[in-house]
């Protein structure tokens, strides 16, 4: 990894900020919010080491992650956070710079029946609205 | 005959019922009791009582180390009529119940022999009062950085005489290198030079630099110090520090003050501030020294205190008291190879950084880089260079590193605005008032980003110094193309520490530092009565912490300059003259130079006041003209009697 000021500062970085109002440089890497995640038996990364990868600059890979469309909003690691960072509004400024440029919504219509069948009601409307 | 149960750490273990029952019936025992707590106020009042009741000449306490209680239960015997001299600790804990604790039995039978020891031992006890030792009521303070001022006006300020000595020719210390101070900000010398021009014109200072602690003799309450003050090659007294002679000077060597980051006249004043405001000529920069030939200053100084004949002079003062604070240096770069062994003009240490970034620096505050002079835009802070290092470094914790780091950055950020610090951490070690919320400010306004890990290498490429690096929270290997990087080096205690030890008779621990009594209870003294420590000649420490230290070392000078006289243990060496033939055996043994020959009666004498009763001499002594006081050997052949029983 290769660290510069116009990667950790960078254009991604910044937009991140915009989008979410958080200043993921106050995170101190404590890991409260990991331990208290009830999704990470799922998860690649864990929710602190996403934190980093933005501290870091990294975006592209933290946008890379399944954890960002894992975290389910519930908001436990934000209650706990000791540095007052919202981690699902991070999360959130992930999706959505994934979203942003289009085309990468669910097609009701193109679902296989057995799935639109058997998938619960309530999986097919957050499926849809997270990748509205 | 008391038996302390000192709780369940001594009753335990031992069966103390069973001890008193053995004991009561020992020769020369009035009564043995026993109690839970001894030193209580309730327990101190038994002995006193029972004291009174059987009208004892003599007590045993079978208790904890004397070390804890020896002299509170002697002035317990005292209080009731028996002289303390003849009150005798057995030590059933440190030497018994703790050692023993898987053994009951065995331990209860140990105990009922040191009693036993201690009963015959007492038996022989003389009826002693202590050695009784004038003081004199004037301090030497060895180190006139912040430390050593702040306990000289400590001192001075309570009416005693102080004579404070530094060998560089300015006071000021380290502090006066700093351009500011955390977790503040303040600017160093604006809190300094209030102290230094104190400290310049105290009328109960006596302000000797550069000038060197040569030799010291004596005990506490008595010292008689010799010191050399080196020449300076200009007359003070004449001296008005107007500068000329520094400006016209043609020679040009590295500042040390400035850490060779601007160079110095050979007749100089290090800094502006500088307390005494007056010249001095380095003779190994200087071209008369050097070459025979020069002598601009002497012509163009307009009083004449140029004086290149000047010749080093020993001084002798007289002392009750003495504070040791001799600071600290940093641990050289060029012992780094993997940063470069000090070669890349680029890689500096923190006290360069300070220099740097200070208004009276070699850039007069602007973050310039050595190399080529431009602002650097990426610069790596690189903590645990040298400390927390036990295979290339130093073990310990250099304590101020994280905070002054810190500091770095900050300032570094507030005078190049669009450029990035990185700081290479291992944890954050920001334990002191005000200090996690300046760090945490660092990172969260300031944008400098710490990452976890140590730096491998750091090399020169073209015009940057590269950093591989890793950031152990991500897991991944880091590179830096930086522009300036900033090492900082471990702490060490300042050169020339462990032989000023010597000279003091005291001790120092491996790397330097002077070693304190008791690292918890007695932090300010030394291992030497009358000596004292402040500052980082203890160990790292910030100037929060060093201040208090020199407060607290100034507190014990004038506890001690307070008392009439002092006393010391009479339990010390003694000769019988008439046997002693003056073979000077004793002389030798002795380590605290208690010992010396009467030449012209030619026989050994004792120095009571020097002597600590280690008992050295007696046992070397070859016709036993040299007895312990109340350790003779008829008592000590009593006691392993008892022992073996």
């Amino acid at each position: 990894m290769r660290l510069a000021r116009d990667v950790v500062r960078g254009e991604e970085e910044r937009k991140l900020r915009d989008i979410s109002g958080e200043e993921v440089r106050s995170c101190y890497q404590c890991g409260k919010c990991s331990a208290g995640c009830a999704m990470t038996s799922m998860m690649d990364l864990l929710p602190h080491q996403v934190i980093r990868l933005v501290q870091l600059g990294q975006v592209e890979e933290a946008l890379a992650s399944r954890t960002i469309w894992l975290c389910a909003s519930c908001l436990a690691c934000s209650a706990r956070c000791p540095r007052g960072v919202s981690l699902p509004n991070v999360m959130e400024s992930l999706r959505v710079t994934m979203l942003r440029p289009g085309g990468r919504h669910i097609d009701p219509a193109r679902l296989p029946a057995d799935v639109l069948e058997n998938a619960p009601e309530q999986a097919l409307v957050a499926g849809l609205r997270k990748y509205s | 005959m008391f038996v302390c149960w000192c709780g369940l750490n001594i009753g335990g273990v031992v069966d103390v019922p069973r001890v008193v029952e053995e004991i009561s019936g020992c020769p020369g025992v009035a009564r043995a009791v026993d109690y839970r707590y001894m030193c209580s106020d309730p327990g101190q009042q038994l002995i006193r009582d029972i004291i009174r009741e059987e009208r004892l000449d003599s007590v045993v306490i079978a208790a904890c180390s004397p070390g804890m209680h020896e002299s509170t239960f002697q002035s317990v015997a005292e209080s009731a009529g028996v002289n303390p001299y003849r009150c005798e600790i057995a030590n059933i804990r440190e030497q018994c119940s703790w050692p023993h604790q898987n053994e009951p039995l065995e331990a209860t039978r140990k105990a009922v022999e040191l009693i036993r020891a201690a009963v015959e031992k007492v038996r022989g006890d003389e009826a002693l009062s202590a050695l009784s030792i004038p003081v004199t009521r004037r301090a030497l303070v060895i180190g006139a950085g912040i430390a050593g001022m702040q306990a000289a006006l400590d001192i001075a300020d309570a009416g005693h005489e102080v004579v404070l000595v530094d060998r560089l020719p300015h006071i000021g210390g380290h502090m006066a290198q700093l351009s500011e101070t955390f977790p503040t900000l303040d600017c160093s010398q604006c809190i300094l030079t209030p102290k230094t021009s104190e400290v310049g014109r105290h009328p109960g200072i006596r302000l000797l630099t550069s000038s060197e602690v040569e030799s010291v003799s004596g005990y506490v309450g008595n010292f008689t110090v010799k010191i050399r003050r080196r020449a300076t090659y200009v007359n003070w007294d004449l001296c008005t520090g107007c500068g000329l002679c520094t400006e016209k000077c043609p020679s040009r060597t590295p500042s040390a003050f400035e850490r060779g980051l601007a160079e110095e006249p050979a007749i100089s004043i290090a800094f502006p501030q500088a307390v005494p405001h007056k010249p001095v000529i380095r003779p190994e920069a200087c071209r008369h020294f050097t070459k025979g030939k020069c002598g601009v200053c002497e012509k163009v100084c307009p009083v004449g205190a140029i004086d290149f004949g000047q010749q080093d002079s020993l001084i002798e003062e007289k002392v009750g008291a003495i504070v040791v604070a001799t600071g600290y240096d940093l641990h050289p770069k060029a012992k780094v190879g993997e940063y470069g062994y000090g070669v890349y003009p680029d890689v500096i240490d923190g006290l360069e950084f300070e220099r740097l970034n200070s208004a009276s620096g070699p850039t007069q505050g602007q973050i310039r880089r050595p190399s080529d002079g431009k602002v650097p835009k990426e610069v790596v802070f690189i903590q645990c260079v040298g400390s927390r290092d036990q295979e290339n470094g130093y073990p310990y914790c250099s304590k101020i590193c994280c905070m002054y780091t810190a500091k770095h950055a900050r300032l570094y950020k507030h005078k190049v605005p669009d450029g990035q610090p990185y700081v290479f951490y291992m944890d954050i070690r920001a334990g002191g008032k005000g200090y996690e919320e300046f760090v945490q400010h660092a990172t969260e306004e300031e944008g400098v980003l710490y990452l976890r890990g140590r730096v491998a290498r750091v090399f020169q490429d073209g015009e940057h110094v590269v950093v591989f690096g890793v950031d152990t929270l991500s897991g991944k290997k880091v590179e830096i193309r930086a522009d300036m990087v900033v090492l900082a080096t471990a702490i060490v205690p300042a050169s020339g520490a462990k032989e000023l030890a010597r000279v003091l008779k005291t001790a120092t621990d491996e790397y330097g530092f002077f070693s304190e009594a008791h690292p918890k209870l007695r932090p300010v003294e030394s291992l030497t009565r009358g000596i004292y420590i402040a500052g980082c000649a203890q160990a790292p420490k910030d100037i929060p912490d060093t201040v208090t230290q020199a407060g607290s070392s100034a507190a014990k000078v004038l506890t001690l300059f307070s008392a009439p006289r002092l006393s010391h243990s009479p339990t010390v060496a003694a000769v019988d003259e008439e046997i002693c033939t003056g073979c000077g055996i004793c002389v030798e043994a002795c380590a605290y130079e208690a010992r010396a020959l009467d030449t012209r009666r030619h026989v050994a004498v004792v120095n009571d006041v020097l002597c600590e009763g280690c008992g050295a001499c007696a046992v070397a002594c070859p016709n036993g003209a040299t007895r312990q006081r109340n350790m003779a050997r008829s008592q000590a052949m009593a006691m392993i009697d008892a022992v073996m029983g």
